[in-house]
Order: structure tokens, then C-alpha cells, then sequence
């Protein structure tokens, strides 16, 4: 699995995500009894799940919410301006783990200037550059949760863009 | 978008994965590491028997878990010539970091050569030399055997200065004892080079030559200090950002459990300043902004409050330092008197009235700085306080009196060699420094970059120094350093199907008429290397075994736990080589009385280099038991070998004996700091001609490893080019915003940064990034230097114009302020 340096960095990125897929399809094509299949997919299936309607967002309130299950909590928020990768029809809605990745303290809201905040060792990060850290430790800008809004207004969680502090999978054993 | 790797998943350290000790290589705090390896077609499981924590992993780990790596962690790399799962991560077992890891040493896997990830591709495999326009790669031995043949045309044995060398002298990165024994050895023992200097500064010298002179090792206590302390006060320092784990787990703790005051002198407001607000509460900081410079004259004045107010140690003062009113003269060699504490009381009186005048700070937070530091308790009880310096004073205004005015306030006041005390460097890279003595270097010792711009020096060999990107009068530098090898480039080009001995007839023509043969070993294609015409691969900590200690004396051995890239060796063996090479090639020239003094090189491996030169001083250190001393290791001076265990020194000076300067009465000896305005040549004259203040320094993300991060997506979403902070109202005059590109500019040089507003930045006080690839801070730096050749990279002004509107790069910053809301 030698990496073309000419490919693009996205290509380069989902190399280094799935090489537990491609180690484990290795292994099954050992002397297979029977006509050999595939083990696992590459990725981690995340589930999407019904976070909130728009209707129940207040701009510049976030909402509480766990992202891909209970354990990975998060906050949906509404900013009243259009950012790149906002959902929704003003496209101002994101995502965000609130763990903080360095050590997995849990961040708090600043409504000032729309940031997260680490009471732990004072990182902090841009809940409009995409979770950009501005200052920090940590070795990972915040992961972000990819959303849909369907035409009722629903928003869905649908996936996660970094690695969420504490868990070796995004998406654990059931 | 902000970077995202897109990880889901990583592959998980299985119960059996090698360990290895490692220190984090980047700054001097030194952070313990373990390194994990295994087979990449192995992997552990989320059951507690399948992993190496020993928990389940199927469930969530939670705050401060040992059980879990952030995918900047892992790697796949070689190991013995196999490809092997790689897992970095702070060990919490170590006493230095307890488990936290930095911005920057917690990127340690990910900034490895990786061939399968495609990491660090731009790390150098093999030895290259010009040949047909270009480097060639080739082996070691043609490589070296060209430069030692034209180096031996340009040295006798009893005249080696046409032979300038740039070497590192420093521990951790690809520093540390074995390294600088290599190097010290080849140019200090088997030759004598005098025109040399080091890493960071354009002479061969100390940065801290007052605190020496006055018997004060500049590293003297133990972070535990910090826990135990009345008071911090920070000079010149940002330790949140450049020492972060000693900040977080050490003074951190100090305010928040041990009720300590802070201090903290810095013209710009810091996120230290702003993280020691919440960790001690605003009412226990007291943050002084001097005008750039005049930190001397502070100090002085803190000193002068507290004799009048009879606050001084007089028992350790009479018992501890020199009675003599002058023991040493003002010279040449000294830029200022060293005496008693009397006498250099006299000499630097200043009132914190007349201080307030030239510093700009008011006179009552002069005297309540003083109280800080050394008013007793109520009880009596003296006061603990420890003073924590670094660039900011070091390459500042008048080096070795503002050092020796820090070295005077901890003498006076019996704070050097207690618990909870100490007047320390926090220091930049650790230190790893063992060679034969520098003696026949001189004092001042030559200003190597002014001799080099004026024609000197015929062969140039550099050691991961990177001038183009981190020395002063850059621009300047720059053009002669290229004009000079560029002569010797085109006659080698010149040289078409020349023999080897033509070849080296070609380059040494050139060289005589004016031009310079470059010699560069590092482990990347560098800056400066770009007029090389030898390039040598060398490999860091962690691709070999390596032993430094950090800013507490901790000496640690970083195990190797990976191969370097391709041919690439350690500098230590690199020496070796070209003293054999050397030694060759003076033999068949028939020089065999030179050539023995190139002997004793046959060293197989670092441990070798470690035991031919360390050990022979140090008997009790050795790999094995460094090896199971840890990352906690053992604090210098090493002292015994006992019940298993090195022993050693857990802070200097407690006997109250004082030896760094070698004096055999043990005395310290007090600075005659007097304040005599900025010091050195075309400083005040800059100020007086140009706007702004061009403070600089570095930042959080990176700094001791941005050589490794201009290939690193993350680091570079963020600072793709140095970022100036500037007063929002001086940026509306100048008609610039957010991510805007400017151009800095002086008499001395230009160069360009990222405009990011600061409303806490002072009017006409900049801040920028220091030492970035894509804008050299150092260009706009003069060439003044003080008395002892140290270089003043902080007393810099310049104009600013606009040179760009926001890239799409720079456009999608985050530029809000960097103070955590909580």
C-alpha cells in the first residue's frame, strides 16, 4: 500500500484512515476453505441519527446533543451566519464533539466569539472555521459532525470528520 | 474548512507491542514518551487481554485516560527493515509531564519518514553532491571523500581557520551527547577550530556568560521548585506555549495548590499571562510590560527597593558570595564589573521612581513586584521565589548585565540553591553537551557570520543550522552566503567529465577567488542547504539511541525504536567517517603527522561515540542503566551508582558553595549591572527611523520542530505563512485586515507575514512568528551584537506595507483571540 505522493491530500487522508481494512482483507486470503470474502468494510458505518428540527434551534444557543451514540457527547448550533460547512437553508447549523482531543476535558461555549472553550489547559477552538483549534494543545482540530436537514426541517448527524477523543473507533461495539 | 485527517479508526497497540523509552526530542522540558512498535499485519483488540492497557476499548475512555492516541500518534515506519505499526504517546508514569502531551510532542509519529503513510518524504536518504547542475545521490564514501580532499587544501596543523563550521551544541532533535562528542571531537580534538559558531547565534560562546561568570549554573533547580515556591516570576519567557508541560504540570499546580504568586515580565500580553490569571486568580499576577529593552533597568530597581527595605539574605550573602568590592574588572572580556554585593549595589542604584521613567511601568508595580519577591512573611519567614528567563532578556537589550541584574535579585536574596528557589533559564532545545575544551576559541569569540559576509573562510561545514531561516542580519547573510557559493557551483559545472582530482583543482580555484565550499549534514533539504554543494543525511532521536538532559539536569536515554531514512546516519558516526576520510586523504598526501591526530574514530555505533566520550568522565552513566533509569532518568550531576539506581542531583548550590565560574573559594559574585540604554550598534538609531516594534519569538504549534512541520498538513493549515500581531488600529492606518499579506521592512532587510489583529497588542508593538520558512523574521534584524558577540533579535523596528490581499490559504483562518472564555 505504497502512497503515490502525486495523489491528492483527501486521497492521502482516506489512505491513513482505512489501513485497518486493508490489513484485515489480508488476512482473510489465506488458503480459504471455501470462496473468500471480505472481512469488513474499509470505514466505520456511521448511523445517521435525528438530532433536532430546526425549529428547535435558537441562533447562537447551542443544544446539547451525543454523536455517533451517548458516550460522544456534542452541541448543535445554529450561528445566524452562513459559515463553509454549514447545513441547513442559511447554512449556519454545524456539529461538534465537545471533547476536548487533547485530553478529553469537556469544552464550554464562549457566545462572544462563538468558541469552544478547555477549562483544562486553555485550548480553544472555532465553531466557524470548522472547529479550527485558534490556540491549543491538542494535535487535532475538533472533530465535526457532518449533518443533513431534511425537507421537514430534521437534522441528522450522518458522520464525523477526526478521530473523537477516547475512542479507538468512532462508532464502538454494540 | 479547517484540516481534518478523516481518521475513524486506529489500529490498537497489542498486549505484546515492543516499548521503548522516549523523551520528546522538540523543547528542553524533555516530556516522557513511550514508543510502541509491532508487525503491521498484527493488530491488537478492544478486549483487555488483547491490548496493551489492559482495558476494554470497546467502550469509552474517558478525561486523561491512558487508553487512548490521537492518530498524530501513530505511524507506520521500518524497524530492522520491516515495516511496523508505530504508537507515540506521553507516558504518565513520567515525573516531567505525567502523561501530557504538547502540540508538538504528541506529533512525534506523525512527523516520522513514513514510506507506506507517505510522511516526511522530505527527509534526506541519501548523501548527495553538485554534479551537472544538480545533487546527485550517491554513497557515502564519494561524498566524503570529496570533502576531505578539498577540505585538507585549506588546513595545516597548526592553521585551521580558513575551516568554518556551523555545529549544533545542543541535546534532544539530532543533539545530545553522543552527537556533540562527535563533532567536538573532529573540530576541537583532532583539529583546533576557532571560526565556528553554534545553532542559534552568530559566535561560538555562552548565552549566558554573566550568570557563569558569577558561579551560577543557569540550570540550578528542579521543576519541583515550582510547587514549593511563594512566588514565579517569569522574564522574558511564554512558558505555555515554548515550555507548555512544565507550565501545565508544574507551575500550574504551584498556583493553584501551593497558593503562589506570579510575575511575569513581557511587553506583550502572553497566554501565559492570561492562563496564569485563571490558574492563580488576577489578584495573584502581576504582569509588567517594560518599553522593549529597558527590562535592566526594572530589575535594578526591584533590587534597589528591596535593600532599602532590608529585605536582602545578609547571612547567605556574608557566608555565599565574594566580599571583595571588584574581584573582576569591566574588560573586554567582561561588559560589566564583578564584585560584592555592596559594591554592585552602588553601582546599579536606581530608584523605582527613576525606573518607572525609563521602563514605562508604573513605580507603584515596581515596588509591589519587589514586595512579591522578597518582603518576608508576616511570621518573618523569608520568602521562597523563583525566577524562571529565557529569549526575551537572552536576546535582549544588553544580555549580560540584564542576566546578571536576574543572577544579582536571587543572590541577594538567598534564593539560588533552596527549595523553591532558583534564578534558571527555561531554556529553548535540552542540552547534550560533552567535547573537549573551547578554550582556543577565544573570548569574545569571533563574530562568524560578520567574517563570513566579509570573505571569509574557504570551506563552510554546518550541522543542522539552519541561517537562512534563524540567524540575524539575515538578508544580508543570505546574498553573500549565495554569491560566495554559487562561484564555486558554476565551477563545478564548469568542470565537465573532470577526474576527481580536477574536480577538486576547479573548486579550490574558485574558492580562492572568493568563493566557499558548503558542507551542510541534516536530516532535510534546509534553506542554507540550497547553496551546498555536500549534502549529508543524518537521522534524529528515536532513529538512534540518544542521551540529553532537560531543563531540570534530566538526563534520559531516548531509545531507537525505528530505522532512519534510506543511507542516513547518525552526526556522531558522520564525524567519525570524515575524520577517517580525512585521515586518508592527509596520509596519501603524504601530511602523516596531521593525519594521527585524526585517529580514534572506530566507532561502530552511538554507543561507542557515548562511551568514548561521556562515559570517560561519567563512569556510572551507562546505556543499560539510563535504560532502566526510564523517561524519569536521573537528575545531573550524576553522583553514584547505588542499590541499582544512578543517583543524582536534584538541585545545585544547596551547600551554598558556587563553582560554575571555577572559582576554588566557592563565592559567588555579584553583577555592577548598571543600566546603560540599548547597547548595541544601530539599535536606538533603528527605533528612531522606523514605526513598529517587530517583538518576535515563537509559537504553540511549532517551533523547535517547524523543520519537520513545513511538511505537515496540520501545522501548515494553520501558519502556511508567520503571522504578525498588530494593534487593530495601526492596521486600519495601514489599510490592512485578517490574513493579509504585509511586507516588513528596514534599512537592514524585508520580508513578509500574515497580518492577525490583536487588540491587546500594544500601538507601534508587533509581535511575528520567528524562524518560519515562508517569511525569515531574521532579515529585518541588524547586525548589533553585545560586547561577548550574543545577537539582539528582540530590539528590532521596521515599517510595514501591504503587499497582498488575503490568500485563499490565509482567508480561512480561524483569527480570533487566543485568550481561553471559560
Amino acid at each position: 500500500m505504497k502512497c503515490n505522493r502525486l495523489v491528492d491530500a483527501g486521497r492521502r487522508q482516506f489512505l491513513r484512515g482505512g489501513i485497518v481494512g486493508a490489513a484485515g482483507a489480508a488476512a482473510a486470503t489465506v488458503l480459504p476453505a471455501e470462496q473468500a470474502k471480505a472481512q469488513a468494510l474499509a470505514r466505520v458505518e456511521y448511523p445517521a441519527n435525528r438530532l433536532a428540527n430546526i425549529a428547535d434551534l435558537v441562533v447562537g444557543e447551542p443544544m446539547d446533543i451525543a454523536y455517533p451514540d451517548s458516550e460522544s457527547p456534542g452541541i448543535l448550533l445554529k450561528l445566524g451566519d452562513a459559515v463553509d460547512g454549514g447545513a441547513g437553508p442559511d447554512g449556519d447549523i454545524v456539529a461538534y464533539s465537545v471533547l476536548c482531543p487533547h485530553k478529553g476535558w469537556l469544552l464550554s461555549y464562549s457566545a462572544g466569539d462563538k468558541t469552544l472553550n478547555c477549562p483544562g489547559h486553555y485550548s480553544r477552538f472555532d465553531c466557524e472555521a470548522g472547529g479550527q483549534q485558534t490556540w491549543g494543545h491538542a494535535t487535532q482540530n475538533l472533530p465535526q459532525f457532518e449533518l443533513r436537514v431534511d425537507d421537514n426541517g430534521d437534522i441528522f448527524a450522518t458522520g464525523v470528520d477526526e478521530l473523537i477523543y477516547g475512542r479507538l473507533s468512532n462508532v464502538l461495539e454494540s | 474548512m479547517a484540516y481534518k485527517r478523516f481518521t475513524d479508526r486506529l489500529p490498537i497497540i497489542p498486549a505484546d507491542a515492543e516499548e521503548h523509552n522516549a523523551v520528546c526530542h522538540y523543547c528542553i522540558v524533555g516530556c516522557g514518551y513511550k514508543a510502541y512498535t509491532w508487525p503491521l499485519n498484527r493488530q491488537g483488540g478492544t478486549a483487555p487481554e488483547q491490548n496493551k492497557f489492559g482495558v476494554d476499548l470497546s467502550e469509552q475512555q474517558y478525561q486523561d485516560t491512558d487508553a487512548w492516541y490521537a492518530p498524530s500518534m501513530y505511524n507506520v515506519v521500518k524497524k530492522d527493515g520491516q515495516d511496523v505499526h508505530l504508537v507515540i504517546k506521553p507516558d504518565v508514569d513520567c515525573v516531567v509531564n505525567a502523561g501530557l502531551g504538547s502540540i508538538r510532542g504528541a506529533r512525534m509519529a506523525e512527523n516520522r519518514r513514513s514510506d507506506v503513510m507517505g510522511t516526511q518524504q522530505q527527509r534526506l536518504t541519501d548523501p548527495l553532491v553538485w554534479r551537472y547542475g544538480t545533487w546527485q545521490p550517491t554513497t557515502w564514501d564519494d561524498a566524503l571523500d570529496l570533502v576531505a580532499r578539498v577540505t585538507a587544501r585549506f588546513v595545516e596543523a597548526d592553521d585551521e581557520d580558513q575551516l568554518y563550521v556551523s555545529m549544533f551544541d545542543h541535546g534532544g532533535s539530532a543533539g545530545g551527547y553522543e552527537n556533540t562528542w562527535g563533532t567536538g571531537k573532529l573540530y576541537f580534538g583532532s583539529m583546533k577550530i576557532r571560526n565556528c559558531r553554534i545553532h542559534n547565534r552568530p559566535a561560538y560562546n555562552s548565552e549566558v556568560h554573566s550568570s557563569r561568570d558569577m558561579g551560577v549554573d543557569e540550570l540550578n533547580y528542579a521543576y519541583e521548585d515550582y510547587t514549593l515556591t511563594d512566588t514565579v516570576m517569569i522574564v522574558g519567557a511564554n512558558p505555555l506555549e515554548t515550555q507548555t508541560n512544565l507550565f501545565l504540570n508544574h507551575m500550574v499546580p504551584g498556583m493553584q495548590g501551593g497558593g503562589a504568586r506570579v510575575v511575569i515580565v513581557d511587553p506583550r500580553r502572553t497566554v501565559t499571562v492570561r492562563a496564569c490569571e485563571e490558574a492563580a486568580g488576577a489578584e495573584n499576577v502581576l504582569h509588567l510590560q517594560p518599553n522593549s529593552g529597558t527590562d535592566l533597568a526594572l530589575f535594578n530597581a526591584i533590587l534597589t527597593h528591596i535593600a532599602d527595605q532590608g529585605w536582602v539574605d545578609t547571612d547567605f550573602i556574608a557566608a555565599s558570595t565574594i566580599r571583595n568590592a571588584q574581584e573582576i574588572a569591566q574588560s573586554e572580556t567582561h561588559p560589566a564589573a564583578l564584585g560584592s554585593f555592596e559594591a554592585a549595589l552602588e553601582a546599579i542604584r536606581l530608584s523605582p521612581a527613576e525606573a518607572a521613567e525609563i521602563t514605562g511601568i508604573a513605580e507603584a508595580d515596581i515596588i509591589k513586584a519587589a514586595e512579591w519577591y522578597a518582603k518576608p512573611h508576616d511570621d518573618g519567614a523569608r520568602r521562597k521565589a523563583v525566577i524562571a528567563y529565557e529569549k526575551g532578556i537572552i536576546w535582549g537589550n544588553d544580555n549580560y548585565r540584564t542576566i546578571g541584574a536576574l543572577v544579582n535579585l536571587g543572590l541577594a536574596c538567598g534564593n539560588i540553591g533552596r527549595e523553591g528557589g532558583g534564578v534558571c533559564r527555561l531554556g529553548g532545545h535540552q542540552e547534550g553537551y560533552y567535547r573537549p575544551g573551547d578554550g582556543h576559541v577565544g573570548r569574545p569569540a569571533p563574530y562568524f557570520d560578520q567574517l563570513l559576509i566579509n570573505g571569509g573562510g574557504a570551506v563552510h561545514h554546518i550541522w543542522a543550522c539552519d541561517h537562512y531561516k534563524t540567524t540575524l542580519n539575515a538578508s544580508r547573510f543570505k546574498r553573500e552566503y549565495n554569491r560566495r557559493t554559487n562561484m564555486v557551483k558554476e565551477a563545478m559545472d564548469n568542470a565537465i567529465g573532470a577526474t576527481r582530482e580536477e574536480l577538486v583543482d576547479a573548486i579550490e580555484g574558485a574558492i580562492r577567488a572568493g568563493g566557499l565550499f558548503s558542507v551542510n549534514v541534516d536530516i532535510i533539504h534546509s534553506q542554507i542547504g540550497q547553496a551546498a554543494h555536500v549534502i549529508l543525511p543524518a537521522v534524529e532521536s528515536g532513529e538512534m539511541n540518544l542521551t540529553s538532559m532537560n531543563g531540570e539536569r534530566r538526563l534520559r536515554l531516548t531509545e531507537k525504536y525505528m530505522d532512519g531514512p534510506g543511507q542516513a546516519l547518525p552526526d556522531c558516526l558522520i564525524a567519525a567517517r570524515l575524520a577517517q576520510a580525512m585521515q586518508r586523504v592527509l596520509t596519501e598526501g603524504g601530511r602523516a603527522d596531521y593525519a594521527a591526530q585524526f585517529d580514534g574514530y572506530d566507532w561502530q555505533s552511538e554507543e561507542d561515540a557515548f562511551m568514548d566520550g561521556f562515559n570517560t568522565s561519567h563512569p556510572d552513566v551507562t546505556y543499560d542503566r539510563l535504560r532502566a533509569a526510564g523517561t524519569n532518568g536521573v537528575q545531573e550531576p550524576v553522583v553514584g551508582y547505588e542499590n541499582g539506581v544512578l543517583v543524582g542531583t536534584p538541585r545545585l548550590y544547596t551547600d551554598g558553595v558556587f563553582t560554575r565560574h571555577g572559582r576554588e573559594d566557592g563565592k559567588a559574585l555579584f553583577c555592577h549591572a548598571a543600566w546603560r540604554g540599548l547597547q548595541a550598534a544601530g539599535k536606538a538609531q533603528q527605533r528612531a527611523n522606523h514605526r513598529f516594534l517587530i517583538n518576535n519569538g515563537r509559537s504553540n504549534l511549532n517551533w523547535q520542530n517547524w523543520f519537520l512541520d513545513q511538511d505537515n498538513d496540520f501545522a501548515m493549515d494553520r501558519w502556511s505563512v508567520p503571522f504578525i500581531q498588530i494593534n487593530p488600529e495601526d492596521a486600519a492606518e495601514l489599510g490592512v485586515g485578517n490574513g493579509d499579506l504585509v511586507e516588513v521592512y528596514n534599512t537592514d532587510g524585508a520580508t513578509q507575514a500574515m497580518v492577525y489583529l490583536e487588540p491587546t497588542a500594544r500601538r507601534n508593538e508587533t509581535f511575528m512568528l520567528f524562524g518560519a520558512p515562508s517569511g525569515t523574521q531574521g532579515n529585518v534584524i541588524n547586525g548589533g551584537v553585545n560586547e561577548l558577540m550574543l545577537p539582539n533579535y528582540k530590539q528590532t523596528w521596521a515599517d510595514i506595507r501591504k503587499i497582498a490581499d488575503a490568500s485563499p490559504a490565509t482567508r480561512r483562518q480561524s483569527f480570533k483571540s487566543w485568550e481561553v472564555e471559560l
